[in-house]
């Protein structure tokens, strides 16, 4: 420890620090990680705010599972909430009555649970837009999006079992509807909804059953594999967004100790105070107002939690098909949307990162982000995907949005049915449109500078009008833009005649790679950006006397900026021929 | 400075020294403006204030938490604009705990912006392929190990081995059979083709569990009905199993414009009996509308024509309702007259085998 510090509180650590040393050898780690660089930017929250969720969700639920009993015994209910009393209900349903009426804060600990884990769910969503759509997922952090889709797999499994432990009408009859789905499934669904209920639907196996899923198997595994998440965050270094001193072999932002971790730490307080003043103030899940589960009552209106409303409104929107093949029942109506679409749309999502590197040939490492309007097939697609999946949400509420608007409900559902074909592909081409348009504003700012809009009169007549040269900032980001070529076509057999043994697989993958990359607006050399930026420089020179006034209040410079050398940072290409030399 | 960060860098022009040999490089030449509360002396303690006064607070707002912990009845109901009638613990506890925590929050948050510095600094990465020399490591540890356990040479132990881990999860995987033992021996085909309904069993009413006259249910009429015996049946099962597939509604409408039966003569003057459970994934329907005698499911709506044999008129059910056929008994209640002649409920596998 250092002479300086005099501070009881700093040698106090200073002798803790030597007194864990000696026994786990931690101040090696600390020494490496303390000063550990963290990039920053609004969108690197959204994870964070998944994670802090994810711990408001452990703190409250380990509080509710010391009243909560998982046991459909039914009992007759005598405690504080009196239009239930002298009811006959299952004593999961009375201790959930109990948490929200008897035990002083259980209705708000429990509240708190459930926003957190809707928070949670959301959180997670938008988290995996920004990876997808900044192709953060690309090597080497593939391993990473798998562990992120299986966290998103779970996190719904998390709330499903959780929203059914309650055991009011509404859970239940979610749980009727899980019944039927699972009874879908060809050769084993009869049984496999025979085993999870413990015979025949309810019984009163299943809420002890989904308890032991949502308080143990879950979460032991999310913690795992946040755990996994987290860790190779940490060992590959967080990507960043292309900027100013910013490139693909270095990391630019704040170090972990002090801005970072306080920074963390204090949106971690934000993000659970938050929770606690919503669970505080607006009610969710009003289980008291649903009544306990019988299994011939139902509400009209009934809605899922966010996360499942796509699923219900897949099993809305399914024309009613079914078929008997030899005697063997297959209800497509419920296999389709609520088995067969998810694992599609789950493996299409696992699958992706690789299926994208194939087409692209991409073997390089991505530290640098790349924006959405850079890749506009990826982008496209991820928009296909939020507008399937939207229609489909939307299909989830159609009697709701059909009452509230009173609107036509057979009208509203076949809308739906038309645009879930009609509007994924529309989307797709009108984001690559849009994609591609912003990249050939792109190319214009660097081959001319923006428009400034003012039009001079030269003292010849000549009318111009004024470009601006880029300033550093956006002149960094526009050029970090990256062209990959398509790959080319596999020849059938080569000069000597002999037959290329891949050409079927290496003819398929030029295809997607043309599907991928074709159409893309060139950068510009450095040399054209260098000569275009020069030139609108020159323009606005000329004018520069009549504004040199205006210019005075401008700040070229934005805060907290970092340049390494003025002028042009490093494109990754030009990192790329460097290393190579 | 303490000696932990050793200084080689003079003090930049408002106060920050770049830390050497920390792992990260400073960027010397940064253009950078800087905060007011770099500059002004008074504006930084502004800052040092307003965050203390922010933890001070917070603190304050926990002892405000578990005072309304204490002293608040859990049953008062206070009324609160916007929010409406709520509980006052609950509202009071929320509002305290979370503007306590959130100021913690808040408070680094106004720290780290005002008081840490706010350049940014620059690492180096590394890419995450390993050095060669450590791929020979590895690949040399790994050739040691599998010549030492003679994993190759030993055939017969490879093979034993792989077959014996990939038995031994069997066990793990046959155990789960029993999360469902029948104990009449009776598979689930059967059991989701029979209900409580038999021949002669009179039909209650839901609710009252009364037996149900015809005359009791006027034209146009809907009534929740279940067999009688149920409440007994529940109490010896304990499960709500048998009423999950016996529930019915009984309709009554004008003998004529009843278009089609499921059974012959399957109605009692124009009464009619069809199973309450859906047919697409098992929601129990009770939404009802007289004039055009459709039955609609409130949770995937599919839409039922009663009038017509129970057939799906829209939606994603594939199968008519269940047709109950009853009757009437000699002391004049309505009955069964025999058991439903198809599995109620959603479809599955075996069905169509029952």
């Amino acid at each position: 420890m250092s002479a300086t510090t005099d501070h009881p509180i700093e040698q106090v650590g200073g002798v803790t620090a030597k007194y864990v040393d000696q026994r786990l050898g931690s101040n090696k780690f600390l020494g490496r990680n303390l000063g550990k660089v963290f990039p920053d930017h609004w969108s690197f929250m959204l994870g964070e705010i998944a994670l802090y969720s994810f711990i408001v969700v452990l703190l409250t639920g380990t509080f509710l599972t010391l009243f909560y009993d998982p046991s459909m015994v039914e009992v007759v209910y005598n405690g504080a909430y009196v239009p239930l009393k002298g009811v006959e209900m299952s004593q999961a349903y009375a201790s959930t009555l109990d948490i929200s009426f008897e035990v002083r804060g259980g209705l708000l600990i429990r509240q708190m649970h459930h926003w957190s884990a809707l928070i949670f769910v959301a959180a997670i969503a938008v988290h995996m837009f920004r990876v997808f759509f900044t192709g953060a997922f690309r090597k080497p952090r593939e391993f990473n999006w798998l562990v992120g889709v299986g966290l998103t797999a779970l996190a719904l499994g998390a709330g499903f079992t959780g929203y059914s432990l309650p055991d009011d009408l509404l859970s239940g009859t979610g749980l009727q509807i899980i019944r039927g789905i699972l009874q879908s499934i060809p050769l084993v669904g009869t049984w496999s909804a025979f085993l999870m209920f413990g015979g025949e639907f309810p019984g009163t196996e299943i809420i002890p059953r989904l308890y032991a899923a949502h308080i143990l198997l879950i979460p032991g595994l999310l913690l795992g594999l946040i755990s996994a998440h987290l860790m190779m965050v940490w060992t590959q270094k967080h990507t960043q967004f292309p900027g100013p001193g910013r490139t693909n072999s270095n990391v630019v932002g704040y170090p972990l100790l002090p801005v970072y971790m306080a920074k963390a730490g204090g949106f971690f307080f934000i993000v659970f105070g938050i929770i606690a003043l919503i669970g505080g103030l607006v009610t969710v899940n009003p289980i008291w107002i649903f009544g306990p589960y019988m299994p011939d009552q139902v509400s009209a209106g009934t809605q899922p939690d966010w996360y499942i409303g796509w699923l219900d409104g897949a099993l809305r929107l399914m024309p009613n098909w079914e078929s008997v093949i030899a005697g063997f029942t297959i209800s497509w109506n419920v296999l389709i949307p609520s088995v067969i679409i998810p694992g599609i749309l789950f493996t299409a999502l696992a699958f992706y990162p690789f299926l994208e590197a194939w087409a692209t040939g991409d073997k390089r490492e991505h530290n640098l982000l790349e924006r959405p309007r850079n890749a506009p097939v990826r982008t496209s697609i991820g928009v296909v995907a939020i507008v399937f999946y939207g229609i489909l949400w939307i299909g989830g509420g159609n009697d709701i949005i059909a009452t509230t608007f009173d609107l036509s409900f057979n009208a509203l559902a076949w809308t739906l049915r038309v645009l879930l074909i009609a509007a994924p592909p529309i989307a797709f081409v009108v984001t690559k449109r849009i994609c591609l348009g912003l990249q050939r504003k792109d190319r214009e700012k660097l081959l001319h500078g923006y428009e400034s809009g003012r039009v001079l009169r030269l003292p010849h007549g000549e009318f111009i009008e004024v470009h601006q040269p880029l300033n550093y900032k956006e002149l960094a980001v526009i050029s970090a833009k990256e062209d990959l070529p398509v790959l080319p076509a596999p020849v059938k057999t080569d000069s000597d005649g002999v037959r290329n043994p891949h050409y079927r697989v290496d003819q398929l993958r030029h295809k997607v790679s043309s599907f991928f990359l074709r159409d893309n607006i060139e950068r510009p050399t450095d040399a054209e950006i260098e000569a275009g930026q020069a030139h609108a420089a020159h323009s606005a020179a000329l004018e520069a006397p009549l504004n040199e006034y205006e210019l005075q209040d401008e700040d070229p410079v934005g805060h907290g900026g970092v340049l390494h050398h003025p002028g042009m940072p490093l494109t990754n290409q030009e990192q790329i021929d460097q290393r190579q030399q | 400075m303490t000696a932990l960060t050793p200084t080689e860098n003079a003090p930049d022009d408002h106060g920050h020294s770049a830390p050497a040999k920390l792992g990260y490089s400073p960027v010397a030449e940064i253009p950078h403006r800087l905060r007011v509360t770099d500059t002004d002396p008074k504006a930084a303690r502004r800052a040092e204030r307003q965050v203390a006064a922010m933890f001070a607070l917070s603190m304050f707002f926990v002892v405000l938490s578990v005072a309304a912990y204490v002293m608040i009845d859990k049953t008062t109901v206070v009324y609160i604009p916007v929010l409406g009638d709520v509980g006052a613990s609950n509202v009071a506890l929320g509002f305290t705990f979370g503007i306590a925590v959130l100021l913690i929050g808040t408070g680094a948050i106004q720290w780290a912006k005002k008081l840490m510095p706010d350049v940014e600094v620059v690492q180096e990465r590394h890419d995450m392929v390993s050095e060669p020399q450590e791929d020979n490591l590895a690949v040399a540890n790994y050739e040691r190990g599998k010549d030492e356990s003679g994993f190759a040479r030993y055939k017969m132990i490879r093979r034993t081995l792989l077959g014996a881990l990939a038995f031994f999860p069997i066990p793990l995987v046959v155990f789960l059979r029993d999360l469902w033992v029948t104990p009449s021996g009776e598979n689930p085909t059967e059991i989701l083709s029979n209900t409580l309904w038999a021949k002669g069993k009179r039909i209650i009413s839901d609710g009252t569990y009364l037996a149900v006259r015809p005359e009791d249910l006027p034209v146009g009429g809907l009534v929740s009905a279940l067999p009688e015996g149920l409440l007994e049946v529940q109490e010896e099962e304990h499960n709500l199993n048998a009423r999950g597939k016996a529930a019915i509604i009984l309709v009554r409408m004008d003998p004529d414009q009843i278009r089609s039966q499921q059974g012959e003569g399957w109605d009692y003057n124009g009464i009619l009996a069809f199973s309450k459970i859906c047919t697409h994934v098992g929601c129990p329907i009770a939404l009802y509308e007289q004039r055009t005698h459709h039955l609609l499911c409130p949770c995937h709506q599919s839409t039922f024509d009663l009038a017509d044999s129970g057939a799906v008129i829209y939606g994603p059910a594939a199968r008519n309702m269940p047709q109950l056929p009853i009757s009437v008994d000699e002391e004049g209640y309505l009955v069964a007259v025999e058991d439903f002649s198809e599995p109620v409920g959603p479809s599955f596998w075996e069905r169509d085998r029952a």
